[in-house]
């Protein structure tokens, strides 16, 4: 009788369920904080275009960031994958020092020291440098990790059907680094969103430092910080949702 | 074909690939088989004849092509390395574990090198592969890519690949270790037909009785040097060399 009381739980089915408990009591708490907030939206709804306008700003820093990475990254690939001792050397310097700094030391010291050198005065400009300086640098090593990835075997084949190096990586290589790669990149875009953030210690109008201000002037925290980061998800799951498609498409193990 | 060893020797590290092997083959030999026990440097040996590497001692030469003289690595640029570059182009290589690229389809896979290397025109490229995949049973499986072949198929997609551009030589690694007997006897079939149109070959086997029927000569490596050579009715059916006698003995008991 008793017996049949007894239920099997695995290991598995253990963790399952604390995750889930966990994950879901987090959740609850979270809902329960925001309903519990006595919430002041009038406080907040004159600066709504404030809050709009740095939402673009940080759109456009992420947009233009985006595409200078992708060719940073692409650079120093090719420059650590080199097979001249020279460019290797340089490209694997950069990325020590930029992965081994902290980017608020990096703004600061692009922003004072190397933009009034260059005579850059635009701050969106500089912001967009640096940014891209900095998530390139990261880049580069998850494409690199992709590009020696890809088996010593292709390699091969591609050299015994008489491929040149650069049509190996054209038709071969790349292709298929690309798909290993996609779900690092999606998470180092979304990086870049977020580290744009950052931005607001040169004076970029951007989200966040709208918010500061939004914040400074209303002290309505809540009603400030919610809608950034509402906003911040509005990019960055797009760019989730994007890779997941992807890697989709671009599937060839079945 | 005609086929030219002198003191060739191959070293990875501190193993000896081969050492100071001797060979020389010539005219009526269309068909050359390799045999011998693991890791006696028939895969090494392949590889040198296809100029996917050169030797660190002796010479090759294949027709009047010189294929290294022990000058490891070739440099980039040299008449040597433009001379093993068009030797590769010319011949066609097949890997034990087929080497197609994942991303593309069995036709993709065929028509690459004859667009890339070979210069055929897109529409003529896709042509003569479907036409080469038809020859190989493959027509139904065009579209595929290598996951969703059998590996039988993904062999014989192999060979279409290294037969499109009509080589002149073939060289076959171990073409069927990686399949089961069903598949080995579909592979094996459509290298027999090769064999009985003329195509030369030179392959490493493990299938003794397929050597027999389809080698003008066979030579026997073990730990890297040449133990005996000679026609496959000498080498099978009165093998002079002990450790020949007892590697036929061990393989032919089951
Ligand atoms: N790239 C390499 N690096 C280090 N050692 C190697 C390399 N290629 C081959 N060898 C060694 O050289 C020897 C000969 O290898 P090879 O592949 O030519 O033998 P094989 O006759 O083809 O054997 P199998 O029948 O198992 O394919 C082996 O001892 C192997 O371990
Ligand atoms: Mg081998």
């Amino acid at each position: 009788m008793l017996l049949s009381w007894r239920v099997r739980v695995s290991p598995r089915q253990t963790i399952a369920w604390t995750v889930s408990l966990g994950l879901g009591a987090t959740f609850c708490f979270f809902f329960w904080v925001l309903l519990a907030h006595p919430w002041r939206w009038e406080a907040v709804a004159p600066y709504a275009g404030n809050l709009l306008a740095g939402w673009g700003m940080t759109l456009a820093v992420s947009a233009a960031a985006l595409l200078m990475t992708v060719a940073i990254a692409g650079a120093l690939t090719a420059g650590q994958l080199s097979a001249f001792a020279v460019p290797r050397a340089l490209s694997r310097f950069y990325v020590e020092i930029v992965r081994g700094t902290p980017l608020l030391t990096q703004i600061l010291i692009g922003f004072y020291l190397l933009a009034p050198v260059l005579k850059i005065e635009n701050r969106f400009v500089v912001g967009v440098a640096i940014l891209s300086a900095f998530a390139g640098a990261y880049l580069s090593e998850i494409f690199r990790g992709g590009i020696l990835s890809i088996p010593k075997s292709q390699w091969e084949a591609a050299r015994a059907i008489g491929l040149t190096g650069a049509q190996t990586y054209r038709y071969v290589v790349i292709p298929q680094a690309v798909r290993r790669v996609l779900p690092a990149t999606a998470g180092q875009f979304a990086n870049l969103v977020k580290d744009s953030s950052l931005l607001y210690v040169i004076g970029l109008g951007e989200f966040t430092m709208q918010a500061r201000e939004v914040n400074a002037h209303t002290y309505a925290t809540f009603e400030s910080y919610v809608p950034l980061a509402l906003g911040y998800l509005a990019l960055t799951l797009p760019i989730s949702f994007a890779s997941r498609w992807m890697e989709e498409r671009f599937r060839y193990e079945h | 074909m005609n086929i030219e060893l002198t003191g060739v020797s191959r070293v990875y590290g501190a193993t000896r690939a081969l050492s100071g092997v001797d060979l020389a083959v010539s005219d009526p030999v269309r068909v050359l088989a390799l045999i011998g026990p693991s890791g006696g440097g028939k895969s090494t040996l392949l590889r040198l004849l296809g100029g996917l590497e050169v030797p660190d001692t002796g010479e090759i030469r294949f027709d009047s092509t010189l294929l290294g003289r022990g000058d490891n690595p070739v440099k980039s640029g040299t008449a040597m390395a433009t001379g093993l570059s068009e030797h590769r182009k010319r011949n066609g290589f097949l890997f034990q574990a087929f080497n197609l690229f994942p991303h593309l389809t069995a036709l993709e896979n065929v028509a690459l090198p004859l667009a890339k290397v070979h210069g055929l025109a897109p529409d003529a490229a896709r042509e003569r592969a479907l036409a080469c995949l038809d020859r190989f049973r493959l027509g139904d499986h065009a579209a595929k890519r290598p996951a969703e072949l059998s590996g039988g198929q993904q062999q014989r997609v192999a060979l279409a690949r290294a037969m499109a551009h009509r080589p002149r030589l073939l060289i076959l690694d171990e073409p069927t270790s990686a399949l089961d007997p069903e598949m080995t006897a579909e592979v094996l079939e459509v290298i027999a037909e090769l064999c009985r149109d003329g195509q030369e070959i030179v392959l490493s086997t493990h299938e003794m009785g397929f050597a027999r029927a389809v080698a003008d000569e066979v030579v026997f490596l073990a730990d890297g040097e040449i133990v005996e050579w000679g026609r496959p009715e000498s080498l099978f059916g009165a093998p002079k060399q002990a450790a020949v006698k007892g590697f036929l003995g061990r393989v032919m008991r089951w």
